[in-house]
Order: structure tokens, then sequence, then C-alpha cells
């Protein structure tokens, strides 16, 4: 019922599924046959359902230990726990491929079901967009990275998974980041269906805005849980590798980030919408050289395990085609569009050009950054890298004005603002942030981690201080602030929630900013200090667990003679598959971090030392809660009526079909 | 405002953070672009001091040792590329995948003597990986055909010849 030959059959089925959902809407939109159009949700949901089952054979096959299916062979285990027999299935190439094209095929479906009150032709053209998308990749998962591939004769046990795979965190992370990376597909095919008509209006605004914050939320916490993956699990103490794997998730998330503002402008004001389309585009395409650098080895790095040329050109291939074709399209189509809405530069439009400017400034400098290394080692033969070093200095003197401006666009009113009555609104949080840039220069160092520090105060402090006006707070009565809190749109707490969101991942980063480290050999029993904090080493022993056999320290740590806390911090030694992993000790307040990693064993008998690595990380957890708010913020904004236009319609049809 | 005025002042405002951009770009590139350098391109010129390198290569086998600096625990090994081999001084715990015999990158500065100070120690999980520019430089001296079989080990690169490494 569910072997690897029947979800074989379904993916070849849904792949010729998405071929005919490609093709027949955007040839009945050209015939204006309306019949042909109306099948595009049919299909989109039957490939849907195909998708599924095939996805759902695969995770079978890895729970019932099938290790005939070479998939399952190479990195599954009868020994290994079922949660990550199941999550397993997406930690491998083949999987993650099949996942990629579900969560497609998902979005679809979406498409089809919450996209009833869209017009015909466009939710046609948007389909056949997305099984265009669809069919290219299932066509490469079924030549190039067949996951239901059989192995003759099949082996007795699987090789097992990675044990640094084994986590939790990393088992939803790339579905999550999937996610994001294809949701971002939808507002792709809103951009290419439009270019296709040659119109782009207010509505169409209003309808791609909800799909790109979704992808946009959902992006957020697939690079948040990342980075905090690679903080606790890798126990190199930092949480940002600026490894090219990382920037090409980051590098959608500017673009992306910045769709979301410009795709406000063309709802309000029909303004920006070349750009708009552009950045549409754009962001997908970036998307999909993301998984295209993953998956190609393209960029040597340490995330890439699937490195096959093979492969490689198809994804190219795939990528000339989508990418080389929407932009051909735009370049052919854009000219047509033309803008209405006029603003003065000092304006809420104009804030959101100037946020539209710099993040794609930002987005330029980490992609020149990502990409100038390999085409130097192509082009000249030299091989060089680009660092943190690089990054920082590249990248965070572009952040300070942006973070300027955060605080000061949400309180800029449309088309024309008065500088001098909005900086009126602003007193109390440029009071506050005053008050922050001092608190910095007393507990920070270095003039960037001061400035940005003191600047995410302001936009903490300047979007909070902007609801608390809008809701009346201070000139209206409790009954009153209760009234206009129920009435304020829920895309404004949004807004500032994200906005919240974002100060707080920066002030995180100021903090980390400031983290200290200290590697040290002690034997058991010795005291070492580091940064106030006496760090003792009580024990250390050994133990088996279920597949490996770890040693564990007890590291104790006092702050001025009292106890904070007792560290257990471990290294396993990962038997079948030779592999030693360490497993972080961290002890948090939410204010500071405590970080301990336990090393080698050096000696024997009374002379036994141990090299421990300690750490002190302020403000840590900020980072990940940051990504988190802001996520929810999206979340919030999405909830607004407005992003749920013809809800009220449907209501209306639904109680006049009762009555 | 008018439709060109607006223009204007949004292509001023894109040239202005644009150029900016350009400018970061171009001075962080000029003083934190890392060059990655094979130890017998360290030993023919050593680059100053002050500039960070990537050195890559093999751990030589047998050549860990640890020698322990008021406290604090340095790791010494030797990288070698086939032509040279580079002593390397790193302070902290090895990564979890580094072995001897197999293939690592270091970054960090070489010191007036010659020796290597890192920083950041990578290494690659995988026992038949090798850096593509040691295998590229392995092959140009004729160490190691890769037709003939597996690289030789790591120990023997200095000191062997041509001739034993393609039999």
């Amino acid at each position: 019922m569910f072997g690897p030959e029947q979800g074989h059959f379904a993916l070849a089925l849904a792949c010729v599924l998405a071929l005919v959902q490609f093709a027949v809407p955007l040839w009945g939109a050209n015939r204006r046959d309306a019949r042909l159009v109306g099948l595009a949700p049919y299909l989109a949901v039957s490939q849907l359902i195909a998708l599924g089952y095939s996805f759902l054979c695969l995770i079978m096959c890895a729970v019932s230990d099938d290790f005939s299916v070479q998939n399952v062979a190479a990195n599954s285990a009868v020994s290994k726990p079922l949660l990550y027999k199941i999550t397993g299935v997406w930690g491998n190439h083949e999987g993650s491929v099949l996942l990629w094209t579900l969560i497609l095929a998902v979005c679809g479906g979406a498409v089809s079901l919450f996209g009833r009150n869209l017009p015909d032709i466009l939710r046609g053209r948007v389909l056949a967009i997305l099984g265009g998308v669809s069919a290219g990749f299932q066509m490469f998962c079924l030549l190039t990275s067949d996951p239901f591939d059989r192995v003759f004769p099949a082996p007795m046990d699987g090789q097992g998974m990675n044990p640094l795979l084994q986590d939790p965190g990393l088992a939803f992370h790339p579905p999550i980041l999937y996610t994001g990376y294809v949701g971002f597909a939808v507002p792709f095919a809103f951009a290419v269906a439009a270019l296709i008509e040659g119109r782009v209006d207010a509505a169409w605004g209003r309808w791609v805005r909800p799909w790109a914050v979704a992808a946009w939320c959902f992006l957020t916490c697939g690079i948040a849980l990342g980075s905090w993956w690679s903080y606790y699990v890798l126990g190199w103490g930092g949480y940002w590798f600026w490894d090219p794997v990382e920037n090409a998730s980051l590098i959608p998330w500017l673009t992306g980030t910045a769709l979301v503002h410009s795709a406000i402008v063309v709802e309000k004001r029909e303004g920006l919408k070349i750009w708009t389309v552009l950045l549409a585009i754009a962001t997908f395409s970036f998307s999909l050289s993301g998984t295209f650098l993953v998956r190609s080895g393209i960029l040597n790095s340490v995330h890439a395990f699937a490195n096959d040329p093979a492969r490689g050109v198809f994804i190219l291939a795939l990528l000339a085609i989508v990418i080389g074709g929407s932009l051909a399209l735009f370049a052919w189509r854009a000219p047509s569009l033309t803008s209405t809405g006029l603003f003065s530069p000092i304006s809420r439009e104009g804030s959101l050009v100037l946020n539209n400017i710099l993040l794609c400034s930002i987005c330029a400098v980490v992609v020149t950054g990502t990409m100038y290394p390999p085409f130097m080692q192509l082009l000249a033969g030299r091989t060089i890298s680009v660092g943190k070093p690089f990054f920082d200095a590249a990248t965070i003197p572009l952040t300070l004005p942006l973070l300027l401006a955060m605080g000061v666009g949400t309180a800029l009113p449309w088309k024309r603002a008065q500088l001098a009555r909005t900086f009126s609104h602003l007193y109390a949080a440029a009071g506050i942030a005053a008050i922050g840039l001092v608190l910095c220069f007393w507990k920070l160092s270095g003039v960037l981690p001061i400035a940005c520090g003191a600047l995410a105060i302001w936009v903490i402090a300047a979007s909070a201080s902007d609801v608390l006006r809008r809701i009346g707070i201070g000139h209206t009565s409790a009954q009153g602030v209760w009234e206009r809190m129920k009435h304020l749109p829920r895309s404004s707490w949004g807004a500032a929630l994200a906005h919240i969101g974002a100060g707080i991942t920066v002030l995180g980063l100021c903090g980390m900013s400031q983290a200290q480290h200290a590697i040290v050999e002690v034997h058991i029993g010795e005291t070492r200090s580091l940064a106030g904090d006496d760090w003792t080493l009580l024990d250390v022993h050994d133990y088996i667990g279920p597949n490996y056999k770890a040693m564990q320290a007890d590291i104790a740590i006092r702050h001025n003679g009292k106890l904070v806390t007792i560290l257990h911090p471990e290294k396993r030694d990962f038997t079948t598959q030779s592999q030693t992993t360490t497993e972080v000790a961290i002890h948090t307040n939410f204010i500071t971090d405590l970080y301990g990693v336990v090393g080698d064993r050096h000696g024997t008998g009374k002379d036994t030392t141990y090299v421990l690595r300690l750490h002190r990380n302020p403000l840590a957890p900020w980072m990940w809660l940051g990504g988190l708010v802001m996520a929810i913020g999206g979340a919030f904004s999405l909830s607004d009526r407005r992003m749920r236009i013809g809800a009220p319609k449907r209501a209306a049809a639904r109680n006049m079909a009762r009555a | 405002m008018t439709r060109k005025t607006r223009r204007l002042w949004i292509v001023i405002a894109c040239l202005a953070c644009v150029g900016s951009a350009a400018a970061l770009t171009l001075r962080a590139f000029s003083s934190n672009i890392v060059f990655f350098m094979a130890p017998s391109q360290v030993k023919a010129n050593p680059p100053s001091p002050d500039r960070t390198i990537r050195l890559g290569g093999m751990v030589m086998a047998g050549s860990l040792h640890r020698i322990n600096e008021n406290g604090t625990p340095v790791n010494a090994f030797q990288v070698t590329d086939g032509q040279a081999a580079v002593e390397v001084h790193y302070t902290g715990i090895l990564p979890d995948l580094f072995r001897e015999g197999q293939s690592v990158v270091a970054l960090g500065t070489v010191q007036k003597n010659g020796g290597f100070t890192a920083s950041e120690v990578l290494a690659k999980h995988d026992e038949t990986y090798m850096p593509k520019e040691v295998a590229d430089e392995l092959k140009r001296t004729g160490k190691w055909d890769p037709r003939f079989g597996k690289a030789p080990d790591a120990s023997s690169w200095d000191t062997m010849t041509a001739k034993k490494a393609g039999g």
C-alpha cells in the first residue's frame, strides 16, 4: 500500500499533473476559455494529493526499516529513534528535494483553496506558473535523485545518520526553512502572472502581500532556528558563520523583507509596481539559487553533503529557465506597467523606498561577498575566502541608517509629511534612545556595537511609542484607549511587533559582540575565572549511551562565591560512524549565557588534565527571541481583516444560503 | 512634487546607498580578503605577519603533540602539501573531525619564525577527501596520479619521489 513503487508512481503522476497544470490553464487563459482555466485548482489539489501520498510512502519506507530502498539504507538504521526515522527522510538530498516539491504543491493547493476570491484568469495563471516550477523540480527528483531507488542485495541494517543531525532543532529546521524558501514561489507566480496580464493594481498588491508575509515569517523562523542549532550543537561558541549556505538563506530574507514592505506601497498607493514585481522575481530566484548553492557544491562549504555534478547541471538548467525566463518576461512587459501614486521624499512611501534601497544594498554586499570567492577561483584560479571581518565591515554601516529610518518610518503619514510634526511624536522615543546610548557606552565597547545598540533601543522605543500614540495613551480615557485598541488594524500591531523583534535581535547581536571566552587545561578540582565568574571542574565520568560512549564533565560556576549552576558538557563517541560530537552545556538567565564545552583528556592517573572551553555570551538568547517576535509580528499582520478581503463576501453568501 | 523631482530623489538615494555599499565592499575586500595558501607557497614567499591567510593541507601523521604555554593548552602539528611542511600552533579544542593524515584548513597568520599561529581550525569529515588545492599540487608535482588509486599517505609526501607514487 505504501511501498516504494507506489511512491515512485505517485511522484511520476504528480509530475505529469504538474505539467498539465502548467500548460492547460495558460493556454486556456490565452483563449479566454473559462473551462480550461477553471481546471487549474483541481489539478493543483490532485497534484498535492499525489505528492503527499508519495512523501508518505517514503516516510513509511523509513519507519518500517525497508533497507532495500537505497535512500533508507544510506541514512537510517534499525536502532534510530522513531522521530529521527521520520525527520531523517528530509535530512538527505533526495528526501529534501521531495520535501521541497511537496511544499511547493502545498502552496499551489493553498492558492486554490484560499484564492477563491481571485479573478479566475489570474488564479489560473498563478497556478500554472507554480505547476511549471513544480514540474521542473519533480523531474529533477525523478531523473537525477530518485528517493525510491532500490538496492540489491538489501543490507541487513542501514548506515545510520550523521549524529550531528540527530537533534530536534535540526529535525524541524529544513521544513520551516524550505517553507520560507518555497513560499516565495507564490509572490513570484503572482508577479509572472501580472506580467503576462500586463496589469498590476492595488488589488494585486493586496493579494500578493499575505503570501509574501507568510513566506517571510517561515524564512525568519528557519534562519533563527538554523543559527540556534549551530550555536548549541556545533559547540564553537558562535551563532553565524557567514558560510555560503547561511548567506544563501539570508539573501532571499533581505529581498523578501524589501518585498513585504514595497508591496504595502502597491497596495496603498499603487506606486513602486515595477519594482515590486522585480523584487518578487528576485526573491524567488535567490531562494532557488540558495537551494542550488547547497545542493550542487558549486560553493564548497561545511554544509554541502551532496556534491554531484550531474545534478548541478540539471539544477543549473532549471535555474536558467525559471530565472532567465521570468527576467526576460520582465524586460519585455514591465515597461507597460505604470505607477500612479505621487509622493514626496519625506513620507511613508519615501521611507519605504529608503528601506528597500538599503535592504537591497545590504543584499548586494552579501551577494558580492558570497559570490566573489568562487568566481575569483573560476576566473583567476586563486583561492580566496571572505569571512566575518569582511561582512561585518561592509554590512553594519549600512544597517545603521536602516535602523534609524525604521524608527521614523512608521510614524510618517502617507504622501507628504512634516518632519517637525513627526518628530514631535518621537520625543519620548528619542529620550529613551539617548538613555540607551549612555547605557551602551557603559556596557559595550567598540563604536559599531554602541551605535547599533543605541539604534536598536531607538527602534524598539519608537515602534512602541507609535502604537501607544495611535491607541491614544495619555490623551484619551481608558474606555477610549480600549476602543482604539480594538480598532487599530492588526497589521499596525504586526508591524510594531516585527520592528521590535528586529530591535531585540540587533541588541542580541550587540551583546554577543562582547562575548568572552577562555580555553583552559585543568585538573579535576581546579578553578579558573572568566569575566567575574569562577569555573570549577568538579568531576569527569564516563558512561555508555544507546549508540555512543560519552565523557561527561561537571563544571560548577560560582559568582562571588555563590553557586550559579553546574554545567554538564559531554563529548560523545559514536562508534558505528567513528565520529565524535560535543554536547554543549548552556545555562541561561536570558541576560547571559554561560556556555561550557569539554574537550580532550590528557595524561593518566593524578596528572590527568582536561581541556575546557568556557564562554560568557551576553544577550545571546535575544538574537533568536527577536527572530521569533518578528515572525509573530508577521503572523499578526496576516490575521488582519484586510488580508482576507472577500471574507465578508463569502460570509454573506453563506448567510444567504442558510436563509 | 512632480514625477520628475520624485524620480530625481529616488535616483539620488539609490546612488548614495549603492555607492556607499560599493565603497564599503571594496574597503572591506582590500583589508579582509583571506588568501588560501599551501605550505610550499608559505615557505616560498611568507606573507606579512599581520595578514590573515588560510593554510590548507594534510596533517602529517605522527606530528601532533601538545605544548603547555602557561596553563593554556597549545596543539602543535605539521601541515603538508607534499612540497613542504609548516608547523601550526593552535590554542583550543581541535574540531571533532580532526585526524592525523586527513585534510585540514587553518585560519591564522604566519609568524616571523616561519611558524603558523591558527585562530581557527576546520577539518573535513571524510577519509578520502582532500582539498582541491592539495590534490592539484600533488598531481602537478607527479606525486600522485588518481588513475593509480588512492593518494599516498600524507607523512610520506615530503620525502617520496615522483616515481614511487606513480608505481
